[in-house]
């Protein structure tokens, strides 16, 4: 959280449209082809995901970390590029963040938990 | 009276009211997903290693829901780009393409993949009767083989109508099932190898003692805590691609033109919203879909 | 209202305008505006406040004299509720539909909307010069959802079979099979409506959550930068965020367990379950230690959740009322803000008994003992702020000086607990009903009734009598010591938790403190009868009250600056915030108060 400045040119300094939207026609054909490139890459990656369990990483342990890291780079795009969280200044990422280490902890914690118990 | 912000964006944030607050819902739902997956590891995981199930579900069918859904997501911001671009016709196409890959994602799953499952039936042999099926379950060649994995479900179809009322007969003791192929050639490699598409159910009829079943049932949530959690989470996630739908639906409706002109810029930044919390969703797919189908 | 300035200009084609007069419905009812929906939000909370006291009055009486017929309320409830209550004595079922209500009224119906509901929605908006909360109408959704689960959760009391009775913790395989079979139905079964009410209250519960935060951060005044910010609203933000992320996993769960109860599901049945002499028609192959994960994931957090709007509420009393800022600002804010981000990892200090590992158990034990730090931190500087401090022991702020001993007998009976070997001991004891309580009793109430009294003047322009207030708070204070002091020492003598006879079975071990029981049940119903003074107080006052004007306490915070009670938008000037949120006794200046707003140095 910013410790910001005195807002108190608020009305002078809003401005009209974010960053991220494109207002003439360059722009906004550039990024019809962002839009539709990420969603091409989406569609490559789950054919990928499909056809990457045929092929044997060695233990399951590991074809199951290949296909997560398929998942997680489509995710990258769709958050980044489709949710806008490139353009996107601090304050959305100052939460998101804890909020993904708090998850990663429900998991790694259940997980370890899971492993690590008293063995009769 | 007027909350400041609802439009325009705070300087010092750099956003205007409802995208900090789908942004916070979207963090709630990060946790409820990560609750129901971090469910998931802890079903899995501890499970008896080798019981686990493997290629159950339609994989073509899933790709092609997952194919389906990432076009909505495109086509989603499309929507939002039209309405910036003060395009109210192609915001309208787009945001109609969106609710038609949403309904046939749901009707496709609800319509064809649910059902597919429910008549599909398994039956848990007990441990003492193993021996009595082993040409369908083949645990002599899984021993051999050393993954660890062994077999005590039959599973495939009822033939008739009468072998269903057998089974749920309590008088009847026996029930006849048409075999998959895993069980009706358990010894053969290539039943073990990863497959895309679905293998072709066997014309082997098999008749089972129900005494010797400790535990059966169609492929439904009580089925096993593989179909309790795979309809759990994607029944979840179904819901939020129907309320999705809702709402997007409602933004079809002629209040929306109102909205628009009324203040476009509030309108593309409700858009905005919806379309944020659509893309969620399709997160949400993108990891379950490799999960439940795949992996 | 029309010619009302606006705080900032409003923004093309806005909506409606405020000239029509509303009608009782969108006035009283379905009102979308913070002040109305935090007194919906506190009248409901308090009342069930009230009724979670009852069921608790009802179970000391079983403790005290087991299996003697109540007096006066046994008649009624026996002809009421025959089944369990025959001839006015209660059954160990109904003991424990009482426990299990008790800990989930006072908690999730209680004190969160009393102290996150009621006192954030009312103050908060107020305090950062806000016209409203950022979503009004989410805000009316948020407390409808709340009242439709409260009226779930007491309507499971009249469905066959009773009220939940497997805990307010709900730990399957018992919530799983409980409440299941002949004499009961299939679905308005006691544990069932728990569990649907639950989902309903969280759904409440996280709308309310984005409200609060993305009002303080999008709604500030101009001025009012983050380290400028009352201490009440940085206590309600973190207590907004752990909503936020610790409710959904337990959602989750309360999803995954109707789906054990209703569609034969085994996401908590374990493998060879045998209920009643047979096994179980499930699967199997679930984990009952899932839902405990799942579970305190949500309730610890929810914890700190009971105490941070309390510690907010002590925050404001205090400086007022010693007439200093608070002695180290800054480090209270860091601390409630590592916290909130620590409190998210110890949840399994719960579970030390389910047979963990080492390693588990070392991570827990350590993340545990870590997260006493920053509370510590706050009460030693809420106890230095009084040092110097030209004291006014109006009622708010003996409450609010109360807590502070009391929050530390609380904080400091649980650090033994945070460690696996000594938690062996004392787990499921009533050293934990009393560690608990200390901090929720005379903790979070203590401070809550800190807070009506301190607010009472801004919302209707009258104060509550003082005197009757500290005939109210002497008498709470001694009654809680007598009820719950006792417990640590039972506790540790080997008393469990959930016994509906309070121990007679067990005697033979522990004779020496049995008659404690009797001690701790009277305590309790002399607390009722103060509390009857508090809320004879509290309506007299309404009408009777002596009046004020609009800030009585001569107080710095931003609430004080509006009419009172304050209208629809809160303000009638543009606010902008000069100073920091308690800049008392400034030397130099003309009072020994400079308001945040006031422009004059």
């Amino acid at each position: 959280m910013s410790d910001a400045h005195q807002p108190s040119d608020l009305s002078a300094a809003e401005k009209e449209h974010p960053v991220s939207v494109p207002h003439d026609a360059e722009h906004f054909h550039a990024h019809v082809k962002l839009y539709l490139g990420v969603g091409a890459a989406l569609l490559l990656g789950t054919v990928v995901t499909v056809i990457v369990t045929q092929i044997h990483f060695g233990s399951e342990a590991m074809n199951i970390a290949v296909g997560l890291l398929v998942a997680a780079i489509k995710a990258s795009l769709v958050i980044l590029f489709f949710m806008h969280m490139k353009e996107e200044k601090g304050s959305i990422y100052q939460f998101m963040i804890p909020t993904t280490i708090i998850v990663a902890g429900l998991f790694l914690i259940c997980a370890l938990a899971l492993v690590d118990h008293i063995k009769f | 009276m007027e909350i400041p912000y609802t439009v325009k964006p705070r300087p010092d944030t750099g956003l205007w009211n409802a995208k900090i607050g789908i942004w916070l819902f979207l963090a709630s739902e990060v946790m409820l997903f990560g609750g129901l997956f971090s469910a998931y590891v802890f079903l899995r995981f501890g499970a008896v290693p080798g019981t686990w199930p493997h290629g159950l579900l339609n994989i073509p069918v899933g790709t092609l829901n997952t194919a389906i859904l990432i076009a909505s997501s495109v086509s989603v911001v499309f929507a939002w780009a039209a309405l910036k671009m003060r395009n109210f016709r192609r915001y309208q196409v787009f945001m109609g393409l969106t609710i038609l890959c949403g309904a046939i994602f749901l009707g496709i799953k609800l319509g064809y993949e649910w059902p597919a499952k429910f008549h599909h039936f398994g039956a848990y042999i007990n441990d003492d009767a193993l021996y009595k099926y082993e040409a369908y379950l083949g645990n002599e060649f899984l021993a051999e083989e050393g993954e660890g994995r062994r077999r005590t479900e039959i599973t495939g179809t009822f033939p008739t109508h009468e072998d269903h009322e057998a089974w749920e007969n309590p008088e009847a003791k026996e029930f006849r099932l048409r075999l998959d192929a895993v069980n009706a050639e358990p010894t053969n490699p290539d039943n073990y190898l990863p497959h895309i598409f679905p293998r072709p159910q066997s014309d082997k009829v098999v008749t089972i003692q129900k005494e010797d079943v400790r535990w059966g049932s169609f492929f439904v949530p009580r089925h096993s805590s593989y179909f309790a959690v795979y309809y759990t989470i994607t029944g979840l996630h179904g819901i939020h691609v129907l309320a999705g739908l809702i709402v997007f639906g409602y933004f079809m409706l002629p209040v929306s033109k109102r909205l628009y002109e009324r203040d476009p810029e509030h309108m593309a930044n409700r858009i905005e919203v919806v379309g944020l919390f659509w893309h969620f969703v399709d997160l949400v797919w993108i990891f379950a879909f490799p999960i439940f189908y795949l992996f | 209202m029309a010619t009302q300035p606006q705080t900032q200009p409003a923004p093309a084609g806005h909506e409606h305008d405020d000239h029509h007069e509303l009608g009782f419905w969108s006035k009283y009812v379905f009102s979308t505006d913070h002040k109305m929906i935090g007194i919906q939000y506190g009248l409901t909370a308090l009342s069930f406040l009230l009724f979670g006291f009852i069921l608790m009055m009802m179970m000391r009486w079983q403790l005290a004299y087991p299996g003697q017929t109540m007096p006066v309320l046994g008649k009624i409830l026996g002809s009421a509720f025959p089944n369990q209550m025959p001839g006015g004595v209660m059954t160990p079922d109904f003991y424990n539909s009482l426990g299990a209500m008790h800990g989930t009224i006072m908690i999730f119906l209680g004190i969160v909307p009393l102290s996150f509901g009621a006192f954030g929605n009312y103050v908060m908006p107020l305090q950062i010069g806000a016209p409203d909360m950022a979503f009004p109408k989410l805000n009316m959704l948020s407390y409808w959802l709340y009242f439709v689960g409260g009226v779930s959760m007491l309507a499971s009391f009249f469905v066959p079979g009773g009220a939940a009775k497997s805990g307010w913790t709900s730990y399957p395989p018992l919530a799983n099979i409980s409440d299941i079979g002949p004499g009961f139905h299939p679905f308005f079964n006691g544990q069932t409506l728990w569990l649907l009410a639950m989902v309903i209250l969280i759904f409440s519960s996280l709308l309310g959550s984005v409200n609060f935060i993305t009002t303080v951060v999008q709604l500030r005044a101009p001025g009012l930068t983050w380290m400028r910010l009352p201490f009440f609203c940085w206590a309600q933000l973190i207590t907004a965020y752990l909503l936020l992320l610790a409710f959904p996993p337990l959602q989750a769960a309360g999803v995954m367990q109707t789906m054990d109860r209703l569609a034969g599901t085994s996401f908590f049945n374990p493998d060879g379950l045998i209920v009643a002499g047979q096994a179980a028609a499930v699967s199997g192959g679930g984990s009952p230690l899932l839902w405990q994960h799942l579970f305190w994931f949500l309730a610890h957090p929810e914890v700190y959740v009971l105490i941070l709007p309390a510690i907010g509420i002590v925050t404001e009393v205090i400086t007022n009322n010693t007439r200093k800022p608070i002695w180290a600002y800054k480090a209270m804010v860091f601390s409630v803000v590592v916290l909130g981000f620590l409190s998210m990892f110890v949840w399994a200090h719960h579970m030390f008994l389910t047979g963990m590992g080492t390693k588990v158990s070392a991570f827990f034990q350590t993340t545990t003992v870590m997260v006493s730090v920053p509370s510590v931190i706050i009460i030693t500087v809420l106890l230095i702020s009084l040092w110097g401090g030209s004291i006014r022991f109006n009622t708010p702020m003996l409450f609010a000086t109360a807590f502070i001993p009391m929050f530390g007998i609380g904080g400091l009976t649980g650090l033994p607990l945070a460690f696996n070997a000594l938690d062996l001991h004392l787990h499921d004891t009533y050293y934990i009903i009393g560690h608990f309580h200390y901090i929720v009793a005379p903790g979070t109430i203590f401070a809550v009734f800190a807070g009506i009294y301190y607010w009472f003047p801004k919302m209707t322009g009258r104060t509550m009598s003082d005197k009757l207030g500290k005939v109210h708070f002497w008498g709470s204070l001694v009654c809680m010591n007598v009820i719950f002091f006792p417990m640590l020492i039972q506790g540790m003598a080997g008393v469990h938790r959930r016994w509906y006879d309070g121990g007679v079975t067990y005697e033979q071990i522990i004779a020496p403190v049995l008659h404690w029981n009797a001690v701790m049940s009277w305590g309790a119903w002399v607390l009722g009868l103060f509390q009857l003074i508090f809320i004879f107080n509290l309506v007299w006052s309404i009408r009777k009250g002596r009046k004020v004007g609009d800030n009585p306490w001569d107080s710095t915070t931003l609430e004080w600056q509006t009419p009172t009670p304050p209208p629809h938008g809160n303000f009638t000037r543009p606010i902008k915030v000069y100073r920091g949120p308690y800049e008392y006794s400034v030397p130099g200046s003309k009072k020994d108060f400079s308001p945040q707003a006031d422009p004059e140095v």
